[in-house]
C-alpha cells in the first residue's frame, strides 16, 4: 500500500531533479539564441570578432548543454518509473506533448548541435547560420511542448474522465494546445531563459573588462547581452504578471497562497508586500499593504474580488462531498452495472471526482468517510501558504533588481564614460539572480498546485508508483551523488574555461596568446 | 478520421516497433563504438579517431532513445505506467550509465591530463556496456512476463525485485543486445577509419557477428520450451482501452503460435541469419559501407522476431495472466492515437532527411591527421 513517507520522497526525487535539470535549460534556450543572434552579425557584417564570440559562447553552451540533456533523460524516464498512476491516469492526454516535443524539437536540436560544433569548414555561412537558428528553434519549441503539457496539469483543460477505462482522455486538442495557463507559461519561462542567458554573458564580458582583457571582444558582448537583457527582463516581468492574472482566472487557490489573501476582501484587494504568513490562524502578522494592487494584477479591474482561502475551503468542502458521490458511482459502473440513470448520474457529479480521491489519503473506503476524514481532506486542499508567499516575493525582487541592473548596463555600454567599475561588478554579481529566480519561479508554479499532480483532477498522493520507501531512499541518494560530482565537474570546466576567455579557441589575438598588456 | 480504432492501435504497434529498431540502429552503433573505444584505441589520438567517428551524430542519436519512450507514454500509457516502475532498477542502472555519455563525449577533451581523460573513457565504455545489457535484458523479461497486477482503481502493482530480473533467459537475452550492438558499432568504425583501427574494427565485426548469431539461435531453440500467452476470450479489438477484460492462458512454446498461423514469418529470424552472414562476408572483402547495411537488418530482424512472437501482447503479467496488456486494451484513445499519428507521419520523414543529411555532410574517414589539425574544436 502507498504511504505517505514513498509520496513524500517521490516528491523530493521530482522536485530535485526538475530543478536541477532547470538549472541548465534556461541558459540553453537563451543562449542558443544570443549565438544566434552574435552569428547572423558575422554573416552581416563579416568581421571576424563576431565569429569568435560565436565561438567562444558556443564552447560555454556546449558544456552547459551536455548536463541539460543529461538530466532531462531522467525527467523523461521518471514520469514512468516513479508517478505510474499519473502515467497510467493522464497519460492519454500527457503523454502526446512530450511526443511532440521529441518528434518536433528534441530530433532538431540534437541532430543539428553536431553541426553547429563540427560544421563551421563543411557548411558555407549562410548554412550554418542556419543550423545555429534551429538549434534555437528546437530548443525553444522543446520548452513549448513541455510546458504545454505542464500547462495542462495546472489547468486541465480539453479533457474528460472515461470510466471504462479509468482515466482522462482527450476531448480536444486545440483546447490542449491553446490552454491559456500553457500559453502564459511559455512565454514567461522563454523570457526567464533569455534573460539568464543575457546575465551570463554580462557578468562573464563585465569581469574580462574588470580584468582589462580582451576589451573589444568584452565590449561587443556586454552590449549586446544588455540590449537583449533589458528586453528580456521587461517580457518576463510583463509576462509574470500575466501569468499572476491567468492564476486568478483559473489557479484561485494558487494565487490566494502566493498572496497570502486569507478571506476575500472587498474589491480591489490590497497587494500584502510582505508579512508572516500563519496558516493555523488563517492570517497574516505584521503585514504591509499597498492598496488595490492585488485586485489589480488579479482581475484586471477594481469591482471583481479575489476570492479568499476561507471561501476557498467553503467551497472545496462542497466539492469533496460530490467527489465523494461521484466515487460512489464510479464503483457500481467499475462492477459493470450500466444503467443509463446511473451513467446520467455519474456524469453529473464526475467533475468533482478528483475531491472524492482526496479522501483517499485518509481512508481506502472513500464512501464511508467520517466527517473528521473530510474535514482532514478539506483542510489539506489548499497549499502551504508561507513557503509561496517567500519564493514568489523571492523572484520579484531578483526580477525588479535585474531590470535595474540591465538598465544601467545599456547605459554603460552606450555612454563609454559611464563604465565604472563599480558598474562592472554590479553586472557580475547579478548573475546569480536569474537562476535564483527560475527556480523560486518553478517551486510557486508547482508547490502552488499541491495537493494536486493534476490540478482538480488528480491528486498528488495517488500519482505515485507503488514502490518501497527503501527503493527511494536509494535512487534519490544515486542522483543526489551523482548529480553532485556532476555540477563540480562542470562548474570546474567552465571556470576554467570563463577565465582561460577567448584565448581558448587558439585563435592567436586573444590575451594569453599575445602580449596585451602585459 | 481514415483509419478505425483497430487499424491506429496495429500502425502504433508498429510505430514503436520503427521506433525501438531505430534507436537500436542508429542509437546502437553508438553504444557499440563506446564499448569498443578502450579496445580499439590503444593511444590517445586514436580514441579521439574514435570518439570523432561518432562525434557529431550521436546527440542526435541518442533521441531515439528518448523518443521510443515518449511514443510508448503517448500511444501505450498503461504499457509506459507498467514497464517503467515495474523495471525501476534496471532503468535506474541503465539511466546513470547514459549519463556518462554526453559527459564523456563533451568533457573527455576538454583537458589534456591523462587521467582525466583515461576515467572518461572508462566512462564512455560504462556507457556503452550497461545500456546495451540491460535493454536487452529488459525485452528478455518482457518475453517472460513480469510479476505485476492491478489493485482497485487500476493501480498498478509489481511483486519482483532486481534480481528476479536476472533470470537465465533474460540474461541471454542481454548479452544478444549486448554484443550485436558491438557488432553494428565495429562495422560503424570500419567505415570511419583507417589502419589501424580499421583491421581491428574488422575482426571485431567477425567476432561479434559470430557470437550475435549464436546466441540468438540459442534463443530460438529455447523459446520453444519458454511459457507464451495467448488470450483465450473472444478479442474486441475496437473496444475501449480495459486491460482486465479478458482472458489469458499460459504453455510452453506460446510463442510460436504466430509463426504456425503465419509461416510466412519465418522469414524474419531466417533473413537476421542470412543478413547477419552477409555483414560478416562483406566486412571481410573490405566493403563496410554494405555490411552496414546488412547488420541494420540483421539488427531489425533480430529485434522483430520478438515482436512478432509476442504480438499482440506488449507486456504479458506472469501472476494475474488476465491482467496482460495487448495491443488491444492498453493503447491511448482513438482521438490521440489518430492525431498523434499525423504528428509521427509528418515528423518523421522529415527527422529522417535531415539526419540523413548531416551524416552526408559529414561523410568520410575520421584520421589521426583530422584530430592534429583540429585539436582544439574536436572532442
Ligand atoms: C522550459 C523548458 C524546459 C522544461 C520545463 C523542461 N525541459 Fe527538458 N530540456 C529543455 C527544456 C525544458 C531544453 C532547453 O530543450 C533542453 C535543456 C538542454 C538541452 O539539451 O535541451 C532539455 C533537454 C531534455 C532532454 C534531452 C533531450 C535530448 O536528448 O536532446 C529530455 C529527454 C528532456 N529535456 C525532458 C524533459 C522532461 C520530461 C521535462 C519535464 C519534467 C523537462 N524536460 C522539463
Ligand atoms: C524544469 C522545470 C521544473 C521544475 C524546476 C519543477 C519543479 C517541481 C517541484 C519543486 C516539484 C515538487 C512540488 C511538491 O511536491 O511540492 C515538482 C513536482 C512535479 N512536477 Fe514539476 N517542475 C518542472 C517542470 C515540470 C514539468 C514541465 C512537468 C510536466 C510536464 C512537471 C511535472 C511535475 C510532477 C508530475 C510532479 C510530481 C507531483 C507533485 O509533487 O506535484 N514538472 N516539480
Ligand atoms: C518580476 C516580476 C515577476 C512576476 C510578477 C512573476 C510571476 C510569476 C508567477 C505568477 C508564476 C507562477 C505561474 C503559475 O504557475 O501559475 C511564475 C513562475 C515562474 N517564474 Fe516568474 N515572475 C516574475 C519574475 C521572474 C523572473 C525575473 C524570472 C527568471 C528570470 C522568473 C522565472 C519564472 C519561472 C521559471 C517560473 C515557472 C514557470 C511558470 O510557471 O511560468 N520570473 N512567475
Amino acid at each position: 500500500m502507498i504511504t505517505d513517507a514513498v509520496v513524500e520522497l517521490s516528491r523530493w526525487q521530482f522536485a530535485v531533479t526538475a530543478l536541477y535539470h532547470f538549472l541548465f535549460v534556461p541558459l540553453t534556450i537563451g543562449l542558443s539564441v544570443l549565438l544566434a543572434i552574435m552569428e547572423s552579425t558575422y554573416v552581416l557584417t563579416g568581421r571576424e570578432i563576431y565569429k569568435d564570440m560565436t565561438l567562444f559562447w558556443g564552447k560555454l553552451f556546449g558544456i552547459n548543454f551536455a548536463l541539460g540533456v543529461t538530466t532531462g533523460l531522467t525527467m523523461e524516464f521518471q514520469f514512468g518509473m516513479n508517478w505510474s498512476y499519473f502515467s497510467h491516469y493522464v497519460g492519454d492526454v500527457f503523454g502526446a506533448p512530450l511526443a511532440i516535443e521529441g518528434l518536433m524539437a528534441f530530433f532538431m536540436e540534437s541532430t543539428f548541435v553536431g553541426l553547429f560544433f563540427f560544421g563551421w569548414d563543411k557548411l558555407t555561412k549562410g548554412q550554418h547560420l542556419t543550423i545555429t537558428w534551429l538549434v534555437a528553434l528546437g530548443s525553444n519549441l522543446s520548452a513549448l511542448w513541455i510546458l504545454v503539457a505542464n500547462g495542462w496539469m495546472q489547468n486541465p483543460v480539453g479533457a474528460e474522465f472515461n470510466y471504462e477505462t479509468m482515466r482522462m482522455e482527450v476531448t480536444s486538442f486545440g483546447e490542449l494546445i491553446f490552454n491559456p495557463a500553457a500559453q502564459v507559461k511559455f512565454v514567461h519561462t522563454a523570457a526567464a531563459g533569455y534573460t539568464t542567458a543575457s546575465a551570463f554573458v554580462l557578468g562573464i564580458s563585465a569581469y574580462y573588462m574588470l580584468k582589462g582583457r580582451d576589451a573589444a571582444f568584452a565590449q561587443r558582448s556586454y552590449t549586446i547581452a544588455a540590449g537583449f537583457g533589458l528586453a528580456s527582463v521587461l517580457a518576463v516581468i510583463v509576462l509574470g504578471d500575466e501569468s499572476g492574472y491567468t492564476d486568478g482566472e483559473v489557479q484561485k487557490a494558487k494565487l490566494a497562497a502566493i498572496e497570502a489573501e486569507w478571506h476575500t476582501e472587498e474589491a480591489p484587494a490590497d497587494f500584502t508586500l510582505i508579512g508572516i504568513p500563519d496558516q493555523e490562524a488563517m492570517e497574516t502578522h505584521y503585514a504591509i499593504k499597498i492598496p488595490w494592487v492585488l485586485g489589480l494584477i488579479g482581475t484586471r479591474s477594481i469591482d471583481t474580488p479575489i476570492i479568499g482561502l476561507s471561501e476557498i475551503l467553503e467551497n472545496n468542502r462542497v466539492h469533496v462531498r460530490n467527489g465523494i458521490k461521484a466515487y460512489g458511482l464510479l464503483q457500481q459502473l467499475r462492477e459493470g452495472d450500466r444503467d443509463e440513470a446511473l451513467i446520467a448520474d455519474f456524469e453529473a457529479v464526475k467533475k468533482d471526482l478528483g475531491y472524492g480521491l482526496l479522501l483517499k489519503r485518509y481512508t481506502e473506503n472513500v464512501v464511508d468517510a467520517t466527517d473528521e476524514q473530510i474535514e482532514l481532506a478539506v483542510k489539506n486542499s489548499i497549499p502551504q501558504v508561507a513557503p509561496l508567499f517567500w519564493t514568489f516575493r523571492v523572484m520579484v525582487f531578483c526580477g525588479f533588481i535585474m531590470l535595474i541592473v540591465f538598465v544601467i548596463a545599456v547605459i554603460a555600454s552606450s555612454i563609454r564614460k559611464c563604465r565604472k567599475d563599480w558598474i562592472l561588478k554590479l553586472s557580475l554579481y547579478t548573475m546569480i539572480l536569474p537562476w535564483i529566480a527560475c527556480e523560486t519561479g518553478w517551486f510557486v508554479a508547482e508547490f502552488g498546485r499541491q495537493p494536486w499532480t493534476i490540478a482538480e483532477v488528480l491528486p498528488t498522493f495517488l500519482s505515485a508508483s507503488s514502490l518501497s520507501e527503501g527503493d527511494i531512499i536509494l535512487s534519490l541518494s544515486a542522483y543526489i551523488l551523482f548529480y553532485t560530482v556532476f555540477l563540480f565537474i562542470e562548474m570546474f570546466l567552465m571556470m576554467k574555461y570563463i577565465k582561460q576567455g577567448p584565448s581558448s579557441l587558439h585563435r592567436r589575438r586573444y590575451h594569453f596568446e599575445i602580449d596585451e598588456r602585459g | 478520421m481514415i483509419f478505425d480504432y483497430e487499424t491506429l492501435r496495429i500502425i502504433w504497434w508498429a510505430f514503436l516497433g520503427i521506433l525501438i529498431i531505430g534507436f537500436a540502429i542508429m542509437g546502437g552503433f553508438d553504444l557499440g563504438v563506446g564499448v569498443l573505444l578502450p579496445f580499439l584505441g590503444k593511444t590517445d589520438e586514436e580514441r579521439r579517431v574514435i570518439l570523432n567517428s561518432v562525434g557529431p551524430t550521436w546527440e542526435g542519436n541518442q533521441v531515439w532513445l528518448v523518443m521510443a519512450g515518449a511514443a510508448l507514454f503517448a500511444a501505450w500509457p498503461t504499457a509506459y505506467a507498467v514497464s517503467f516502475s515495474s523495471f525501476y532498477f534496471a532503468l535506474l542502472l541503465a539511466l546513470f550509465a547514459l549519463f556518462l555519455r554526453p559527459l564523456g563525449f563533451d568533457y573527455r577533451s576538454k583537458l589534456t591530463t591523462p587521467m582525466w581523460r583515461e576515467n572518461w573513457d572508462r566512462a564512455l565504455f560504462v556507457g556503452g556496456f550497461v545500456p546495451a545489457l540491460v535493454l536487452g535484458i529488459a525485452f528478455g523479461n518482457l518475453l517472460k512476463g513480469i510479476p505485476f497486477h492491478f489493485e482497485n482503481d487500476m493501480r498498478i502493482v509489481y511483486f519482483g525485485n532486481l534480481l528476479g530480473l536476472l533470470n537465465p533467459f533474460a540474461l541471454l537475452a542481454g548479452l544478444i543486445s549486448l554484443s550485436m550492438f558491438i557488432m553494428h558499432g565495429a562495422v560503424y568504425l570500419q567505415i570511419k577509419t583507417i589502419d589501424p583501427i580499421n583491421s581491428r574494427a574488422k575482426s571485431s565485426v567477425l567476432i561479434f557477428t559470430m557470437i550475435t548469431l549464436v546466441l540468438f539461435a540459442l534463443a530460438g531453440g529455447w523459446i520453444v520450451t519458454l511459457d507464451g500467452y495467448h488470450i483465450t476470450s473472444e478479442i474486441f479489438p475496437n473496444a475501449s482501452s480495459n486491460p482486465i477484460a479478458k482472458f489469458v492462458k499460459r504453455e510452453p512454446g506460446l510463442w510460436l503460435d504466430n509463426y504456425g498461423h503465419l509461416p510466412g514469418l519465418w522469414a524474419v529470424p531466417i533473413s537476421a541469419f542470412i543478413s547477419g552472414g552477409m555483414t560478416l562476408v562483406l566486412s571481410r572483402f573490405d566493403r563496410p559501407g554494405s555490411a552496414f547495411v546488412f547488420s541494420c537488418i540483421t539488427i531489425s530482424a533480430i529485434i522483430l522476431t520478438a515482436g512478432g512472437s509476442m504480438f499482440p501482447f506488449i507486456i504479458p503479467s506472469s501472476i494475474s495472466l488476465n491482467s496482460s496488456l495487448t495491443v488491444w486494451d492498453a493503447s491511448s484513445s482513438l482521438r490521440t492515437l489518430n492525431v498523434m499519428f499525423w504528428v509521427t507521419i509528418i515528423f518523421l520523414p522529415l527527422i529522417m532527411i535531415y539526419t540523413s543529411w548531416v551524416y552526408r555532410v559529414f561523410r568520410g574517414k575520421v584520421t589521426v591527421d583530422h584530430i592534429r589539425k583540429n585539436n582544439h574544436t574536436l572532442y
